[in-house]
Order: C-alpha cells, then structure tokens, then sequence
C-alpha cells in the first residue's frame, strides 16, 4: 500500500473510486475481527429484542433456530451450486438465493441468542465469535432444528429447483403469516423474508415448467428428483411442540395452518407443467422425531463437517 | 464537507452537531453501486444525536444477506470521524423493509447514467403474493440506447438486488434494479 500515508490524511475519501478495490483500505484498526465470520459485529446493533409478555423465551428461542436452521442449511446446499450450475446465470441465480438465506438465517441465529443466551455453545475465553456465528459453527447435528428437506444432497439441476420449489413455497407462506408476528424481530425478518422469498419461488416454478415442457430428459430428470424429495414434504407440516407453543403465543405459526394455501399454489404449478403428484408415502422419523427434533439424515454430518470444520479448528480465530 | 475538521472540542450545538452528521453520512457512498450515496439509495434511515452526546446513524439492509452492511458501517464512522465526530454508532433499522421505492429521484438518474436502468414501482399487495410463472412483467428500458425492446435473461445478477437483461435493438447486456 505505497499511498497508506496519503490515505491516513485525506478527509473525503468515501468518493475517492479506489476506495473498494483494496480489501485492506476498509478496516478500522481497532476493530478485532472473528476471522471466519462477516466483521458486521451484531446484525441486530440497536434493535429492541425484549421477548414479548407471555412469551417463553426457551420456545422463542428454540423457534428461531428451526426456522434460522432451515435456511442456513439449505444454503450451505445451495452454495455447492457455485462454479458447477448449468451455465453462469443459474450459477449466479443460486448464489443470489443462498446469500437471501444465509442472511435470514444470520438475523433469526442472532434473534435466537438474544432471546435465550443459554442455548449459545461456550467458547474459551476470549474467543470473538460472535453468538449467530457460535450457533452455526459450534452445534453438533443433533442440536440443529432444520426439516430434513433442507439438508438433503442436491441431486441434479431439475431435482435443486424441485427442492427450492417445494421450500420457498412452504417458507413464503410461513413468512406471510409471521408478519404479524407480536416478536418485532421476527415481524422484520419475516416481512424482509417474504420480498426474497417471491423471488426465489418465482425462479424456480418458471425453471420447474421449463423442465417439465422441455425435453424427454429434461422432464424424467424432473419428476424423479420431485420424487425423491416428496416423502420429506409432510414433515414441513407436522407441528412441533415448540411450534404449538409458539404460535399460541402469537409469536410464531403453526406449519399446518398454511398446509392449504401450499397445496394449492403447488397444484398449479404441477397442473401448469403437466406433471402428476408424486404417490410416494412419507419418510418416517425415528420414534416419531425428525428435524425438529435433531434428529437428521446422514447427509447433515457430512454438510456440517465441512461447513463448521474450519471455525472449530480455530475458535480464537481472528486478525 | 466543509465543517470537516472542526472537532468536537469546539462544543457545537446540538442542533450544529446534527447538521454537521447529517452532512457527513449523506456523502458516503454505496459500496457495491458507488455512483450513488447511502441517502440516495434509502439505505441510511435516520441520523441523531444520542442523549449521550454520540451520533448514532440508523441502516437498513437491502437484502436480509447484503454483505455490504459491514463496509457501509465502515465507511459511515471513518467519514464521520473525518469530519471530527469520531463519537459515533451505527444501528440496524429493521423496520419497515428496504424498498426500491426509497430510492431518490437523484438515486434513480445516477443510476441510469451509469448504465443501470432503475426500478419500476415496488408491487404493492393486501393478500397472499401471486405465483408469476411467466416472465417478469416490466417496461425496462434500455439505458444505452433508450430502446423499449428488452428481454430478462436472468432475475438474479451480479449483486443480489438487480437482474440481468439484455437490449434486442443494440444487443448490450445490462442490469436493472429489481423491484422489491
């Protein structure tokens, strides 16, 4: 950096055109940085995050990770898309919904912490990390709340849209309601939420009806990946304990009380594509639990191991 | 920026200290889109003067995932410390969403000028949000050659809040501000 000097004393440089192109020139020197996480210290900075009256704080907590945790881990799936899509556009189109997703998941991990800290793994004293980063990095799989749709390997191209399809369908309808939410966080979140999550819907109902009506291939390829992911459906609807509490709380919603509203805006876009439902029966849990529960497939050790290998071989990471 | 360099010690008023924040963060720029400033784009929601004494600036993301939120904060406290308020927050405002309708007459044709054709009106609903399986329906202009006759190639683009689209009467490429 020859012209550091120069830059110490300029008084307007926020106009000056290079300011972004030198990843250094941005940090503030007396701002110590958790190495793996983003450096915006508290994506919540400033936000009134009171649990409302009669609201347990454990169920608001627990909630927020449930949905946190379905985004985070489908966009660690969908991130595996980066430099291996079809072409760039799609490529492209995939990474845009990650970054959606990881950033939900980012606010609703923070919300989570917020509202009951005792759910955030311990670290060694000193370490930055900061308390979404804690959740996402320092959990074991059977600590994550997501549904198992999420979680499963991506498949071919026509099965990911099948798969954001069935996701962003059921999650924009969640967000619709949580809207209304009496936990302003989650309102926020939820009505940010929706304006990503029409997009992402949108891109993969026109993707799925041009696989439907594109080729031979193109269709067989489709119907089995719909298939494959169509026993883990029924579980986005099976509520949960901790989802009954909450929305008897006014903070949360009942996944089965949108179960209506996905059906039919799923109908239309297989009755648009020309394709029959899948008549396969659900994936059962084990003794009745699933991904609410923490109880997962096998695909969630091998996403986690290398998603949070890094971090956790470094937990005082930081420059 | 001309009160940069009168620092604090010269015990302003409030109302002087307000003017002088206010001065600072309307100048810093957007760091992904930097031909318009934070206040263009509707991301910077308020500026105040905390009982405190400290300035605090309230942002708004414009997507939940915008990396930018880091370097916008980065860049809002250096600017005020440069114009010698170096006692200064930055706070996340939630809510209401970010909107491209909060995006500035001025916003719009800095935009333009640079080659990136600004967004229609956001959609406006009561009721559940419509399914569109066929193309996005906008009247997007060509801001090269002005021409009517576009074509979406992509919704997703380059940042997380433009599309891609392409002229069929010049035959450029060019993004356009997605409306949210």
């Amino acid at each position: 950096m020859p012209d550091e000097r120069a830059r110490t004393t300029r008084t307007t440089r926020t106009r000056e055109p290079d300011e972004h192109d030198n990843a250094y020139a941005g940090l503030l020197t007396d701002d110590p940085r958790w190495a793996f996480g983003t450096g915006f210290e508290d994506p919540l900075a400033g936000v009134d995050t009171t649990v409302p009256d009669g609201v347990d704080p454990a169920d608001l907590a627990t909630y927020c990770l449930m949905l946190g945790d379905d985004a985070l881990v489908l966009s660690q799936r969908l991130a595996e898309w980066t430099s291996n899509a079809p072409d760039l556009e799609e490529d492209i189109a995939f990474a845009n919904i990650a970054l959606d997703l990881l950033g939900q998941a980012r606010l609703l991990l923070a919300r989570a912490a917020a509202a009951d800290p005792t759910q955030v793994p311990a670290l060694p004293a000193g370490s930055p990390v900061p308390d979404e980063d804690r959740l996402a990095f320092f959990r074991d799989g059977t600590a994550l709340r997501n549904v198992r749709l999420a979680e499963l390997p991506n498949g071919d191209f026509a099965q990911t849209v099948a798969r954001v399809l069935l996701f962003a369908t059921w999650r924009l309808a969640l967000f619709e309601e949580l809207a209304r939410s009496r936990d302003a966080v989650l309102a926020a979140v939820a009505a940010k939420g929706v304006k990503e999550l029409t997009y992402h819907r949108d891109f993969a109902g026109r993707w799925f009806l041009v696989l439907a009506r594109g080729t031979e291939e193109s269709r067989r390829r489709l119907v089995a990946g719909l298939e494959a992911l169509w026993p883990y459906r029924a579980e986005l609807f099976a509520t949960h304990d901790v989802e009954r509490a909450v929305a008897g709380a006014g903070v949360g919603v009942d996944p089965a009380d949108v179960a209506d509203t996905v059906d039919a805006v799923l109908d239309r876009v297989l009755e648009t594509s020309g394709v029959e439902r899948p008549d396969v029966p659900p994936r059962a849990g084990v003794l009745g639990r699933a991904g609410r529960d923490g109880r997962h497939t096998e695909a969630l050790s091998l996403l986690l191991a290398e998603m949070q290998s890094v971090a956790r071989a470094h937990p005082l990471g930081q420059w | 920026m001309s009160a940069a360099g009168a620092g604090p010690r010269h015990a302003p008023g409030r109302q002087s200290l307000l003017d002088r924040a206010r001065a600072a963060a309307a100048a810093v720029v957007d760091p992904e889109l930097p031909v318009l400033t934070l206040l263009d784009l509707g991301v910077l929601r308020d500026v105040e003067v905390a009982d405190d004494g400290a300035v605090v600036v309230a942002i708004t993301p414009t997507y939940s995932g915008c990396p930018a939120m880091g370097a916008m904060r980065d860049d809002l406290l250096r600017e005020l410390r440069a114009a010698g308020l170096p006692d200064a927050r930055v706070r996340v405002a939630l809510e209401p969403a970010w909107t491209t309708d909060w995006i500035t007459p001025a916003g719009r044709a800095a935009l333009a000028e640079a080659g990136i054709s600004p967004p229609g009106a956001a959609p406006r609903r009561s009721g559940p949000v419509p399914l569109r399986l066929g193309p996005p329906r906008r009247a997007v202009r060509c801001p090269r050659c002005g021409s009517g006759d576009t074509e979406v190639t992509s919704e997703f683009g380059s940042t997380a809040c433009k599309a891609l689209y392409r002229c069929r009467a010049c035959r450029e490429p060019f993004d356009h501000v997605k409306e949210i």
